[in-house]
């Protein structure tokens, strides 16, 4: 796929994702808050409702539970639905229809009822919001067997991988991030899928290899350009979807480098980060050169104050600073 | 031959129609709680014994392509929805011939092809998913009427009172069928609520609420046909509020008796719903010999089930991962 297009944001790639296909599947009915005359908390369906009307986009009072359920029920019955949670942070209030519900549906059914239902989210900090409006659980998702799981980094990415979930027969979270619908890139007019489970090379290197997720995709970039003016070679690898996961393109990287650096927003403990180091020692373990790493958002729910939130949160910085910690280590084989 | 005396015959068909659907029900919980307590089946089960006439009341007057969603007291659903006896016993049994492949077991058992969505361990849930099912009809512009069914237990959760609010704003083909058996597990209605009227509840939602002695098959069929009526003309949604009574534990294994009385459980079985269904037919002149023939083709296919279910093979061990996605 050729990258020619035009420069739109983040948020209108989303927006251009559904009228594309919502002209291609009139059975796509959009369910959420806001969505609807007001074009979405974050532009995210500006301009939808004009051309699609009440009956196809759906804003609802404030009932994540109900219109999640009703998202996934329509989805079970034959219609594809795409539930807008908005703030990822709310899904909790449904995440027992998301987890028990869609996810299970197909296997529970022996594969005779499918849920074709996309479950939008925007995740991650943005503009010290506090706790409550900033979580980054993609994580749980992904320890979901039967949900797919994407993480759009760029507009190109976003429009191609909600276009693919919006055509996938299951459930799947579309994650995308709130400090991202500003950015822009150049996006394609035409139609193009990005297939799950391919992981983009955002940039070529021979040192070490840099895993990142989502924004943090954007700091590693920056890192990388940054250890480059010092000699350091980074190869930058984005997953965009983390289920199912482009293990061997990963772990290609991993062996032809031997060290792994992995940026996550999500905390250490128990995170795709961790995943992500288990699998270069399961897959890497002779070829690995240095212990592999985690860098990740400290423990702790987001800060309200910008000073503590910054220093929970990866910085380019700490990524520069944590890579010549890599780089030194040399292991010794006997 | 007079208009009069057809009506009759066919009234008199339709009740020995609900009569065997009935005694169906029961024959085949029964037979589940034998199985059971023999240690046949794994799992756990939640029977349905004393609230057949609510699932055979509210069926009977559906479609093939109408949906029901049903609850984890589901097996009497799923059989007066029309799936057959030994599909529901098999997957009971973990059989690769049951209507989940054995992937399901009781609380999770699906048959789409006979409008059947499922039963569902978790109280509350299948109401939301009935709205959206509903949703899907109305946006699809399908003729299809969609009945969820939910116990008492259900009506003080959230997903009641959010999916309710979207069934009625959106004037959904949706009809609500609470079975209110008075207890959630062990928890009295009366404990649980101040206002123990479910139907009084649709007010708050701006929809008809409607309440139906839940032990008479044909009370609950003709409250039943109304709502379905309604809701298939485009007259939005009702809440049925069917008073109901199981006679045995909250499932196999809890024995029933430590939160109510021996003499309350007494007083519901003189309402039971087989007794009253065989009553109407004796009241309408049927001989007790066509009864017994009608006791012993139901006790047939009792048999037969679980003939097909025991009989069946296991899924292949090897399976265990298909269908995830």
């Amino acid at each position: 796929m050729s990258e020619q297009g035009r420069v739109i944001t983040y948020a209108d790639a989303g927006v251009e994702a559904l009228r594309e296909e919502m002209r291609r599947d009139d059975s796509i009915v959009y369910i959420g808050q806001g969505i609807g005359p007001r074009g979405g908390n974050f532009r995210q369906t500006r301009g939808l409702w004009k051309e699609f009307g009440d009956e196809r986009l759906r804003d609802t009072g404030i009932c994540e539970l109900g219109a999640t359920g009703a998202a996934i029920g329509a989805a079970m019955a034959g219609t594809r639905t795409v539930i807008d949670e908005v703030f990822l942070d709310f899904a909790l209030e449904a995440i027992t229809q998301i987890v028990q519900q869609a996810a299970n549906i197909s296997y529970m059914s022996n594969g005779k009822i499918k849920a074709p239902v996309v479950i939008r989210g925007a995740m991650g900090a943005v503009r010290n919001a506090g706790a409550h409006h900033s979580h980054t659980f993609y994580n749980w998702f992904a320890n979901t067997p039967g949900l797919k799981v994407a993480l759009p980094a760029t507009p190109y990415d976003l429009k191609g991988l909600f276009k693919t979930a919006l055509r996938d027969p299951g459930p799947v979270a579309l994650i995308e991030h709130k400090s991202l619908y500003n950015t822009k890139s150049v996006v394609p007019e035409e139609d193009y899928l990005i297939p799950f489970g391919d992981a983009r090379i955002v940039r070529e290197g021979k040192d070490l290899t840099i895993v990142a997720m989502s924004r943090m995709v954007d700091l590693a970039a920056k890192a990388a350009t940054v250890l480059a003016q010092e000699g350091i070679s980074a190869e930058v690898i984005d997953p965009r979807t983390i289920v199912p996961l482009d293990r061997t393109k990963i772990t290609n990287s991993i062996r032809k480098t031997g060290r792994l650096v992995v940026i996550d927003e999500s905390p250490s403990y128990c995170s795709f980060a961790g995943e992500l180091l288990a699998i270069a020692v399961e897959d890497c373990f002779d070829e690995l050169q240095a212990t592999p790493r985690r860098i990740c958002s400290l423990p702790v729910p987001n800060p309200f104050s910008p000073v503590l939130e910054n220093q929970m949160i990866p910085s380019v910085d700490r990524i520069v600073r944590e890579v010549h910690e890599v780089m030194k280590q040399v292991r010794r084989v006997s | 031959m007079s208009e009069r005396v057809l009506a009759e015959q066919i009234s008199q068909e339709l009740l020995l129609a609900y009569y065997k659907k009935v005694l169906e029900l029961r024959l085949f919980e029964l037979k589940v709680q034998e199985l059971y307590r023999n240690g046949r089946l794994p799992g756990f089960v939640h029977l349905y014994v004393g609230e057949e006439a609510v699932a055979v009341g509210v069926c009977s007057n559906l479609q093939t392509a109408d949906l029901v969603f049903s609850t984890h007291r589901g097996h009497g659903h799923a059989l007066a929805k029309g799936v057959p006896a030994g599909v529901v016993l098999a997957e009971l049994w973990g059989k690769a011939t049951g209507s989940s492949g054995g992937r399901g077991g009781s609380m999770h058992m699906y048959a789409p092809e006979y409008g059947f969505m499922g039963t569902n361990g978790i109280v509350g849930a299948p109401i939301p998913l009935a709205t959206g099912a509903a949703l899907s009809a109305k946006v699809r512009k399908h003729s299809q009427v969609v009945v969820c069914f939910f116990g008492d237990g259900a009506v003080n959760s959230g997903s009641f009172h959010e999916a309710v609010n979207l069934g009625s704003v959106w004037d959904l083909p949706v009809v609500y069928v609470c079975e209110n058996n008075l207890y959630a597990t062990e928890m009295a209605f009366v404990r649980a609520t101040k206002n123990t009227s479910v139907a009084s509840r649709a007010a708050a939602y701006g929809m008809l609420g409607v309440e139906v002695d839940g032990q008479d098959v044909v009370a609950v069929h003709e409250v039943a046909q109304a709502a379905i009526q309604r809701a298939r003309g485009d007259g939005g949604p009702t809440l049925i509020e069917c008073k109901t009574y199981r006679y045995v534990g909250h499932h196999e294994g809890d024995p029933g008796t430590d939160y109510r009385t021996r003499e309350e459980v007494q007083q519901w079985k003189k309402q039971d719903p087989v007794k009253l269904a065989r009553q109407r037919l004796l009241d309408s002149g049927m001989d007790e010999n066509k009864l017994q023939t009608a006791d012993q083709q139901v006790e047939q296919l009792i048999d037969d089930a679980v003939e097909f279910a025991e009989k069946s093979p296991e899924p292949s061990a090897a399976s265990v991962t298909e269908h995830v996605f």
